[in-house]
This record gives C-alpha cells, structure tokens and sequence, in this order.
C-alpha cells in the first residue's frame, strides 16, 4: 500500500482558458512559483486526494485513467464515501504524471490495465477520504473549542450536537488544510457504505451528449499544427528515402519530416491538409527482414510447437504424459486464435510542444507516467523539463498503456518544429497497420476419460505468442511468460484454474512471430479460456455427460467458480429444455482476480447465427458500482464476440492485411444479444471487472453453436466457417 | 471558398472543395463533436444531419453540400442537451468512453424522425455505427425511452 506522504498546503490546479475555441482544460503547473499558485487558486488541498472548494464543491483526484470503463466515477465513489460529503458537490480532476513524480509518487502508480483499477487502489484512495474527513473535523473542533470526538461529519458537514453547532466543509477546507493528517484512521466496512458500492450514474455522461467532452483528437492550442504520419508497413521495416519537395507547395504544408528510421510525417495547417499532402508523397521503403511472413508461415510455426519438447509448465499436477498415453480413449483437439487488433474507436494521437528546455505532451493515455517517460526519452530532456496533460480516452483496451509510440513520435514532429504545438492523428488505416496486436496462440488438448467417464488426465499445450518478451521482457521468470497462464494456474489470487484433475499438465511453446504484440482487453485469458470450455465440452460429449454435470464433478474443490457457473445455468434454465430451435452452452473461467460465468442461447438456421441472450455472472469479491459492473460486462461482450464471430488480423508480406473497418468487421448492433447480468460478490477479495468476461462469452457461444450444430469449431473467427 | 448553413447559421469557410464535411466542421469551424473515426463511412463517428437526414460525413465532400441545406452536428441538436434523445441517453447512462456517442446520438435521432416508434428490426438496420465499448444494449433502450417521449419501460 501506498503511504499517503509529502501532503503539499497548497493546489497547484488552475484554471486555464485557452484562446482557441473557447476550450478550458485543467493545466497542472507544477513548476510554477509557489506563491503564483496561491494566488492562483482559491482552494487548499486538504491532502493528496481531497480539495475542498469554498461553495463545498469537491474535487476528487483521480491517478487512473478514464477510458469509459466507470473508474473516474467507482474511485471518487470510494474516496466520497469515506469523505462522508454531499455527492453531489462531487467532481474530479487528474493530477499530472510530472506532478505525481516531484510528489514522491504521492498519487501512486497510474498505469489503467489489466482491470486494476479499482481493486489496486481502493485501499490508499479510501485512506485518502478518510484521512481527510478527520482534518475537516479536527479543524471543526479546533475552532469550537470541543473535542474532535464529540463532533460528526456527514453530508458535506461537520456538526457538534451538544453545542448545536455545524459548519460545511467549505468552511472548514483552509484550516483542514493546516491540521496534522491523522497517523491511524479505520475504513468502513463495505457492509456500511451508503456512497460506494451503490448504483450512481456516472459523473462524465453530461459532456458526452452535446459534444463539449474534449478527446486528444479535438484539442485546440493557440499556433497548433497538425501532423498526419505514414510509418512503414512491413514490421521491421524501415523508411529508404521520400521526396518531400513533391509536396512541399501543397496546400498548407509546413513541412516533411522523418520520424525516427521507421516514419515519414507531413506537418500542415490542418489534419486533412496534412493526410491529403501525405497521400500524395512519394515513400520509398527499405521493407526489411519479414517478406515472407505470412499467417500461413506464422500458423507453421505455431504449429511445430504443439509437439515440441521445449515447453515452460505454467501447472502441473500428477503425471499427465503417463495418464494420458495408458488412457483407453484419449480425447484430442486442437484450438487457434488469430491477432486482433484493439480498433480504439479514436485513433492513436497525440499532441506536442517542444521548445528548448521544455516538452509538454497532451495525450489519452492508459499511462501517464509511461507517457511521461516515452516524452522525455523523444524530446532528449530531463524527465523535469517535461509534462503530461492526460485527456479522457476514447477508448483504450489496452493500446494506450505499455505503448507509447505515438507519443514519441509526436515529440520527435515536435522537435523539428520547435514552439508550435503538434497534433498528430493517426488515420484508421494507419492505427490497423501498427497495433500491439492480441498474440495469436495454438492449443492441443488431451484429455483422458475413465470408463465412468470421469476425466482423470489433461494435457493443455499451448504454442504461441508471448506478450511479456516483447513488451515487458523484466516481468518473464526465467525465460517463461507467466500470464501465458491466465486462468490456468493452480495458486494465487490473480485467475486460478476451477478444475481439479489429478494429473494435469499445462505448458507452453513459445513462439514469438515478428509481429509486435500487446495487451488486448481480456488479454490471455480471451484464448485460454476458449480453449479450455470448448474442450471441456468436448470431454463432457465424448463422456456423454451433461456438460454442466461433467464440470460440477471436477469443482467441487473451487467453490467460487462453480458458485457463478451454477448462477448462469440457474438464470438460463438449464434444466429445463430450451424453447425449439434454442441451444444453449456454458462457460467459466476465473482472471483479473474475479470468477465468472457466461450461458448463451443460440439458433443456428440455414447456417446463420443468432445469439439470442447472455447470462453473465461475475464475483468480483466487492462492488463499487454495480450499474457500472452491468456495463462493464455488457460491453465486454461486445468485444468478446467481436473476436468471436469477425476479429481477425492477417499477415501477408510480412504487413498486416486489414487497414479499415470494412475489412476488419466488429459487432454491431444487428448483433448484440439481450445481455443478462448476475453480479454476485461474496466480499473478502477485489477483483477487477472490465476485462475478465469477455472470455466467457465465446466458449458460451461456441458451445452452443455445437449444441445446435453438432459443429465444433476451434479456429476463430466464425466468419471464416460455414455452420449450414 | 464554401458557403455552408450550420446549425442554423450561415458560414463562409476558405477550403479545398474535395475536403470531406467532417474536417471542415472539425478544423474550420472548429465544432470537434463531431469525430473521425474510419473515413471511409464504416464506422458512423462522423454522423452528422443534412435536412434531417443521418449522413456520414467523413466521406462528402464540402462541394456537394449546397448553401441552403442544414447541416446539424450534435452541438446543434440542441442548445442544452434537452433532445429526447440526450435526455433518453441521459436517463440510461448511456455512453462509456463516449467517443462514438455524438455519431450514435445524431443516427438515432434521425431514425426518430423517419421513424417515431421504431422495432428491434428498424433500429439493427438504421443504427449500424460501431462502438467498441458495447454500448449497443443501451443505446437500444434509450432510443426506445425517447420514441415512448420518456417513458421508461425498463431500465438499461
């Protein structure tokens, strides 16, 4: 946990209205002179966390990022509870990644992924509230004269009975902000949260109706150019030569500029002046090593490492090889799943300004600090001379945390223009053509049956693509990539497998395609899960077992995951028989710390799908908000069966295939089935929700699709097969 | 030179004639709720009313809008967010990252006026913009709670 230290007696937020548009963003300055900043504000922070203005307006400090998944409005949620204000005084700011940095860290890591959140930070945010609420008394109590403990903050307000006194927080704020932070304070039981754990609406929906709510794509900044960039197509490619004087004269161009060895960039008065003059260059490419990469040589590849010897084990218990070659009538199969890329609905962009000296970026980020880092390394400058605005995300998955490639690339436009703001927008065909795509894997599966039908060997060998060896090559152990594992382990608290089976070994041949992978919402836990459920619902067909009945025998020692399973079947009514024409499947897996369930009903009819409704169930051990879990959920279906019925990311040529949404299909509305959501938290545990139920919702489907067509698939996406 | 009646009022904006409508309301008349999304109409974000009527805007060129249509963007549906269907995607909590919502909110208030109460059927074939955030579920309701003028039948 992090202690909540070096509580500066000042704000140094202020309001900056910038010239152009009439645009107002909030500028953290925190190099400003102290007694500017005083000056400038009008309100002290109580602490890190808590500013309390003097018409009682709260403003709540939010480190993570708000990408739509709800954590700007669950974490002020948190902090308001302990606060004990009026809610709806409540609003929110970030605070900079440069300021955190000087701060000793004060506001904690800001990194938005792997649904952390919330179930990271809920601890210190609350001790921030609560601490806070503490000094509003204290100072209450100092200036009537009575003991901090005779006095009650509730509702924005401090009262003291016995003298029939009470004073609003607005009061209070400045000499709040001179008392002592108290050493110990006690955080509610969630059982007592009247503020936290209650369905609220949002707190950032008003802006996005009318189109006030500002994304990095909009921003406006006095003398701002703009920059449209073309970096090369084949992966590991590089730029050979351009001819920037073919351009030169067209209109509203500034300049041509490489970036880095790996792009070319136009900078223009405006963004389509400036993609418009990049249409038209002339860009040779030196297109490196990777010609002959293709999905058929990367599925080769993958393909060879099913029955390789070299394999990292990620779970192990018993002896599998042995169980599985005695067995009788082992059963087999074997899974894949292709690159995705995240489609954030707003390209990848970012908007610089460099003079010498200073750098200051302005971006949507799932990573501030990562942000801040990727500017200073781009601009050559001490990571002191440089700053982050963070802008709400439209849309992150997972794109905008460990990747900060369009902010170098910014900085490094920047640079060649120094003293005018850069904003750089990728083009859609652009964002397809460079992503931190979802690996693609392989899965063989064998599992062996007793004559009752009880499966008493497994062997799951997964081949493919390691994210961490790419990305993140100090979270690997000793060469193995843990999160290839995800859902699939048998310790811990992260996603452990629901299944005992007495001899079980899970392991992986990594094979690593020179395509550069990232964190794709749900990340492996998407595949692994596919291929466990589908294959558990081969095991239970070729058992003849009900599959429900057949994964009930093997959880007895998981409570918790048979807890959610049974509350989708439940819901769904799986012991009664679908109406005619409905078929129905079933899935669970735990990650991200919660355990989930998904029972789909399908039809199947002169080969067309119909999803027709989704039982999802999630423990995720507390609730913040449950209407933003309902969300959170619903939406991740979306993305789930996006890869499930249509996400597939090709390689030919050593490039990718798919450069716009006409060639990369999503789901759309015509789609979406009715979505069912069962939130059952059964407390002692946080776990996070924006991610792990998107892998329930494609083994549930594909189940189904089996149940309804004796038809298994196990290479996705569905588009690709004919269920007629 | 281009003349163009936004939002009701007439504007004279300096643009190459091939540039698509969306920069133009994007970049020269500088109204930004109205998003890029794909340029090649696949996506909806760019969605925007031209006498009434959904159009997606990223791929029309500024020359073949005439002076007198109205071009409506959704700073312009209304002047305080009290559209039916604002208020609809209000009342339901409607967007998550919200940048496709202005596109979402525009092609569902068209479909309104061709449609008043549309089926299940209408709004899979007329609202066909993609959210990546799934909002889809919601965006369904809402539409439905502004057609019945605000009467929820269920919520979310």
């Amino acid at each position: 946990m992090n202690a909540i230290i070096s509580i500066s007696r000042r704000s140094f937020i202020i309001g900056v209205a910038s010239t152009a548009g009439g645009l107002s963003l909030g500028f953290n300055v925190p190099f400003i002179e102290p007694a500017l900043a005083e000056g400038a504000v009008s309100a002290p922070e109580i602490n890190a966390w808590v500013v309390i203005r003097p018409d009682d307006t709260v403003v709540i400090r939010i480190a993570r990022s708000e990408m739509g998944q709800g954590t700007l409005t669950g974490l002020a949620q948190l902090v308001a509870e302990e606060l004990n204000c009026d809610w709806s005084k409540v609003t929110t700011e970030y605070p900079s990644p440069a300021e955190n940095l000087a701060r000793d860290r004060v506001w904690g890591n800001f990194s938005t992924g792997g649904s952390r959140g919330i179930r990271e930070s809920h601890e210190y945010v609350r001790l921030g509230g609560a601490t806070a609420r503490e000094m509003l008394i204290a100072a209450a109590a100092a200036e009537w004269g009575v003991p901090a403990s005779e006095c009650i903050a509730r509702m924005g307000m401090v009262t003291h009975a016995a003298s029939d006194r009470a004073t609003f927080y607005g009061q209070l704020a400045a000499a709040a902000a001179r008392m002592t932070p108290p050493a110990n304070v006690t955080l509610k039981d969630p059982k007592d949260w009247t503020i936290a754990g209650k369905p609220l609406p949002r707190l950032d929906t008003a802006d996005k109706l009318n189109g006030s709510q500002v994304y990095g794509v909009d921003l406006k900044l006095p003398n701002m150019l703009n920059a449209a960039i073309r970096a090369c197509p084949y992966f590991g490619g590089k730029v050979e030569s351009f001819d920037a004087a073919a351009v030169a004269e067209m209109p509203g161009v500034r300049t041509v500029v490489q970036v880095d060895e790996t792009a070319v960039a136009v900078v223009a008065d405006t963004w389509w002046r400036a993609k418009t003059a990049l249409d038209a260059l002339p860009v040779v490419w030196d297109e490196g090593p990777n010609r002959q990469v293709s999905s058929a040589s990367i599925a080769a590849m993958l393909e060879e490492g099913l029955g390789a010897n070299d394999a990292f084990i990620g779970a192990e218990q018993g002896d599998a090889g042995a169980a599985v070659s005695a067995a009788g009538r082992p059963v087999t199969a074997t899974y894949a799943f292709p690159y995705q890329n995240h489609a954030t609905m707003e390209p990848m962009n970012a908007t610089a300004l460099y003079t010498p000296g200073r750098c200051e970026v302005w971006v949507p980020t799932q990573n501030g600090e990562a942000s801040l880092a990727a500017a200073a390394e781009a601009a050559g400058l001490p990571v002191q001379q440089c700053e982050v605005h963070k802008i709400h995300l439209g849309g992150g998955f997972g794109r905008r945390g460990n990747f900060q490639d369009y902010v170098r690339q910014a900085v490094s436009i920047a640079k060649q223009v120094p003293g005018a703001p850069v904003k750089l927008i990728w083009s859609r065909e652009e964002d397809m053509l460079h992503g931190a795509y979802h690996p693609t894997t392989r899965c063989r599966l064998t599992g062996a049956l007793d004559a009752d039908g009880n499966l008493t060997a497994l062997h799951m060998r997964i081949s493919g693509q390691s994210i961490l060896a790419a990305v993140r090559p100090e979270g690997m152990q000793g060469g193995m990539d843990p999160i290839v594992f995800q859902g699939l382990v048998l310790a811990g608290t992260e996603g452990t497998l629901g299944y005992t089976v007495d001899n079980l070994l899970v392991d992986h041949a990594m094979r690593n395609p020179p395509i550069p992978p990232g964190f794709w919402r749900g990340v492996n836990l998407n595949q692994n899960a596919v291929y466990m459920e589908c294959f558990m619902d081969e095991l239970a067909h070729a058992a003849g077992v009900d599959p429900l009945a057949f994964r009930r025998k093997l959880m007895a020692n998981n409570p918790k995951h048979l807890a959610v399973l049974e509350a989708v079947a439940e819901r769904i009514g799986w012991d009664t028989p679908p109406a005619a024409g409905i078929h129905r499947g079933l899935a669970q897996i735990m990650g991200f710390g919660s355990y989930v369930a998904a029972a789909a009903e399908v039809s199947v009819t002169d080969g067309q799908l119909k999803i027709h409704r989704i039982i999802a169930a999630t423990d995720p051990g507390h609730v913040v908000n449950p209407a933003q879990v309902e969300r959170q959920v619903e939406g991740s279906f979306v993305y789930g069966l996006s890869a499930c019925l249509y996400g597939e990311c090709t390689v030919n040529g050593g490039r990718m295939e798919q450069e716009n949404f006409d060639s990369y299909e999503v789901v759309r509305m015509a789609d979406m089935p009715a979505v069912e959501t069962i939130t059952m938290p059964s407390g002692g545990f946080w776990g996070g929700v924006g991610e792990p139920t998107i892998a329930v919702a494609a083994p549930a489907v594909l189940n189904a699709i089996f149940a309804a067509t004796g038809k298994r698939i196990r290479t996705l996406p569905l588009k690709n097969h004919d269920l007629a | 030179m281009a003349r163009l009646t936004i939002n009701g009022t007439s504007r004279d904006v300096e643009v190459d004639p091939d540039t698509p409508l969306l920069w133009v309301i994007r970049e020269q008349i500088g109204l930004t709720g109205t998003k890029y999304g794909c340029g090649v109409a696949a996506c909806g974000a760019c969605t925007v009313h031209i006498d009434g009527v959904a159009t997606r805007s990223c791929v029309l060129p500024v020359s073949a809008v005439e002076p007198d249509q109205q071009i409506t963007t959704i700073e312009g549906l209304s002047p305080d967010s009290s559209h039916p269907v604002q208020q609809a995607w209000l009342a339901l909590d409607v967007p998550q990252c919200g940048y496709c919502q202005a596109g979402m909110i525009m092609a569902a208030a068209s479909l309104l006026m061709q449609n008043p109460n549309p089926a299940d059927e209408d709004i899979n074939a007329e609202i066909t913009n993609i959210c990546r955030c799934g909002t889809y579920n919601r965006v369904r309701a809402a539409i439905k709670l502004a057609a019945n003028g605000g009467e929820a039948t269920q919520r979310g």
